[in-house]
């Protein structure tokens, strides 16, 4: 912002510029524009305008809409699931590998959310075999560590680009409303490192209780203790106590969270801590490799769950489980599939978060 | 009676070209972050946070220099309509640069997620956890950034225009020091 100069200032000497010409003028505009176009060009190349097949967490969401419909306000992922409020015990055996403030207090605060993969938040419980637990450790000095865990060992495919295929292998398709029935066998002939996945898929069964589930990371990541050494890691929450390990699901819709509602209002829940240590060798940056049996593992602490709340006025609501929200003494691998949860989740944050007012009641979480 | 000066002093012209870099590849960080997947969008976003928090700073030095220090004035030939859009160009590029790294930071503190500048580096929540007020926040951040890509090319289109069709003082007094004659 420049002032005019005041009339009584006397004017700036400046030395008299012939006109331009035609010709000069238009090359001069000309150069004008070609300098904003290139700058503007730029700004849209890396906005990935000019590479409608870059995928963006935008497609990613979108991808998952499409499979499962829109409900406003709600996760475009695991949208049905329940909070739980609890804490962490750590056992300090973790302390070595890692600075973490979680892994040397004895308590740490928890917000969690057992949920189903699935995005649609009417989905009955029996319809996928898989259950997922996201936490979230709030530590004293102010840093948290969110994850993510699932309950099976391994990722069916190990890029972003593949996850996005095979949710596209599933879309309904237009001429009949339904996705093609041939369209993800096909999609698996073509991946074979699917294999272990479909291998313990093969066996698994929706169980009766998100309380007998161990919960995995899946993707690998890093301790790095006070020296900065990286030790590569995945962890899993395993059960204590597994009273009704291995109980078949019952029929239909909603039995999962009255069962977790039912065994907390009894007694606190126990999780152990189990924190996997790699091999050199060992597949860090490829989620649906698993690594061998036999490798290290740390017994880090007992994650205590204490009680419930409905997920449409729990803490849990308002909480993105992005998995690279990582405390100082632990940090991500270079597995690609961790920065795509990353930017995917946030898409579906925002979306989410836009819609709050959109959700139904709190207290009547029925079906529409 | 003070003569007008005939460019700005060294220290703005510094913290101009400074932070016209910083600006610039700023806005690219933000294009690339929102529309990546790849460990490219976990990289852009460890860069994006303290560079906003830098630029924040250096707005604020900015604005005390600007207020401190006396500007030369706009040609005195200068259309009337062309000292409005110079001087309403201005008061938004200040506007935006002390807005969007507010709301950055605010966004991030509404969403619940500790403020984060490196491994270590923490800054405190600026408003409290709340799902509506983020989803508020994050989308003027977005929409007041593109806001501000287009005023920085009106910006350079000026410039040059200044410089090399109406070949007045204008450009020169942010380049150099002192006339060239």
């Amino acid at each position: 912002m420049v002032d005019r100069s005041s009339p009584n200032a006397a004017p700036p000497e400046r030395p008299q510029r012939p006109p331009l010409s035609a010709a000069s003028l238009i090359l001069r505009l000309g150069g004008i524009a070609v300098v904003v176009a290139a700058v503007a060009g730029a700004f849209a190349y890396v906005h990935g305008n000019f590479d409608p097949q870059r995928l963006t967490p935008k497609a990613l969401v979108d991808v998952l809409e499409k499979n499962n419909g829109v409900h406003p306000g709600f996760r475009r992922n695991h949208a049905k699931g329940v909070c739980v409020i609890g804490h962490f015990e750590s056992s300090g055996e973790a302390r070595v590998f890692s600075t973490a403030q979680v892994f040397n207090d004895p308590s740490t605060p928890v917000v969690g959310r057992f949920a189903l993969p699935a995005g649609n938040p009417y989905a009955p419980d029996s319809s996928v075999p898989i259950r997922s637990l996201a936490l979230r450790f709030t530590q004293a000095n102010g840093q948290q560590w969110r994850t993510g865990m699932n309950s099976m060992p391994v990722f069916p495919v190990g890029t972003p680009e593949a996850f996005y295929q095979l949710q596209q292998a599933q879309s309904p398709d237009p001429a009949t409303g339904k996705p093609d029935p041939s369209k993800v066998p096909a999609f698996f002939a073509s991946h074979p490192e699917a294999v272990p996945f479909l291998t313990w898929v093969k066996t698994a069964k929706p169980s009766a209780s998100y309380a007998t589930e161990t919960y995995n990371s899946v993707n690998a990541f890093y301790l790095v203790d006070a020296s900065g050494k990286k030790q590569a890691v995945r962890w899993s929450m395993t059960p204590l106590a597994q009273d009704a390990a291995g109980a078949t699901a019952p029929e239909g819709g909603d039995f999962l969270e009255k069962d977790l509602v039912q065994k907390l209002a009894a007694a606190p829940l126990r999780f152990q801590l189990n924190i996997t240590l790699a091999n050199p060798e060992d597949p860090v940056n490829d989620a649906s490799k698993t690594w061998p049996a036999g490798r290290k593992v740390v017994n880090a602490g007992t994650l205590v769950l204490e009680k419930t709340q409905p997920q449409l006025s729990g803490e849990c609501r308002d909480i993105n489980y992005d998995p690279l929200v990582l405390p100082a003494g632990i940090q991500g691998s270079a597995d690609p599939l961790l920065a795509a949860r990353s930017a995917g989740y946030a898409d579906s944050y925002l979306r989410r978060t836009s819609e709050v007012s959109q959700l139904p009641a709190a207290k009547q979480e029925a079906r529409p | 009676m003070r003569t007008q000066p005939t460019h700005f002093v060294l220290l703005a012209r510094l913290l101009h070209w400074l932070m016209a870099l910083m600006i610039i590849a700023m806005l690219f960080i933000g294009a690339g972050m929102v529309t990546s997947v790849s460990e490219r969008h976990e990289w852009l976003i460890h860069l994006h946070k303290p560079l906003g928090i830098a630029i924040l700073v250096l707005v604020v030095v900015r604005l005390l220099v600007r207020l401190t220090t006396r500007q030369p004035p706009l040609p005195a030939d200068l259309p009337d309509f062309q000292v409005l859009a110079a001087k309403a160009s201005h008061l938004l590029l200040y506007a935006l640069m002390l807005v969007l790294p507010l709301l950055g930071w605010a966004m991030i503190s509404a969403s619940g997620e500790p403020v984060m500048l490196s491994t270590t580096l923490q800054l405190p929540s600026i408003v409290p956890a709340d799902a509506q007020l983020f989803a508020w926040l994050r989308k003027a951040h977005g929409y007041l950034a593109y806001l501000l890509f287009l005023t920085v090319l009106l910006h350079l289109a000026a410039a040059l225009f200044h410089g090399w069709v109406r070949r007045d003082e204008v450009l020169d007094s942010m380049l150099r020091g002192r006339d060239r004659h």
